[in-house]
């Protein structure tokens, strides 16, 4: 019997799923604290990004696991819809599809990833 | 290789003739800002990492008109994602079936609308209860 082999794709349409839910429940107010609320001095108490506060939460176990969830899931879920959707402008799946898409990702997730062990817990 | 040049009617522009399509080309591309504030939050964690002179340049940056003017963008992209994230819940969740009864699929949408205004406000007042 001829044994077929097993598409990897399920594992990329769940890193789609799990990081776009997690960009719809949280991007746009993590956009708004990082990118607004905090550098205009909004809403939120005085050194809520502080050097020893940013510092303190990204050596905590959660918070670590925090940041690096909120990056490894939102760079899978844009890229993939991205490899998806250059099909619509032209460029069809294949090695350059996946190299700008997949291959952005797994770079992101590495450098944030090494960066955040970097710090020590 | 064969001689054969067969017209190919080009495709180049053909989700701008159907608002249903162009909608379509502006929820995918919501992707490119997911991507654009990752790369902004890598550099931070990059920058944390490099020392506290490094980590407040980092957060000076973020307060340049610039900055705040880009995160506007995408915050209104990345709430656009939101947005349209839940409204396809009923094409991309499997049929909800709740005491035999198949669960409308507006119902589907306004929970998940919920669900998004609920998670934001918590993250906030989670933030909040860290930081003061």
């Amino acid at each position: 019997m001829k044994t077929r082999k097993r598409s990897n794709a399920p594992i990329f349409w769940g890193l789609f799923g799990a990081g776009g839910m997690m960009a719809a429940l949280f991007g746009p107010m993590l956009v708004f604290i990082t990118g607004i609320a905090v550098p205009l001095g909004l809403l939120l108490p005085a050194g809520t990004m502080s050097y020893a506060n940013m510092l303190a939460f990204a050596q905590n176990f959660i918070g670590k696991g925090f940041i690096f969830a909120v990056i490894f899931l939102f760079i899978w879920h844009a890229g993939h819809r991205i490899h998806h959707s250059l099909h619509e402008v032209g460029i069809h799946p294949g090695i350059v599809s996946k190299l700008l898409t997949y291959g952005l990702a797994a770079v992101v997730s590495l450098v944030a990833g090494v960066a955040l062990l970097g710090l020590g817990f | 290789m064969s001689k054969r040049r067969p017209y190919v009617r080009s495709m180049d522009g053909w989700w701008k003739k159907n608002p249903y399509y162009v909608e379509y080309m502006v929820h995918e591309g919501t992707a490119l800002f997911v991507i654009a504030y990752t790369l902004v939050l890598t550099v931070g964690v990059v920058r944390l990492g490099q020392g506290e002179a490094a980590w407040n340049g980092w957060l000076e940056a973020m307060q340049s008109p610039l900055s705040i003017i880009f995160h506007l963008v995408l915050l209104a992209a990345i709430a656009y994602h939101a947005f349209t994230w839940f409204k396809l819940f009923p094409l991309t969740t499997p049929p909800l079936v709740l005491q035999g009864k198949k669960v409308e699929p507006c119902a589907i949408v306004r929970a998940g609308w919920t669900a998004g205004v609920v998670a934001a406000l918590a993250l906030l007042v989670i933030v909040w209860g860290i930081a003061a």
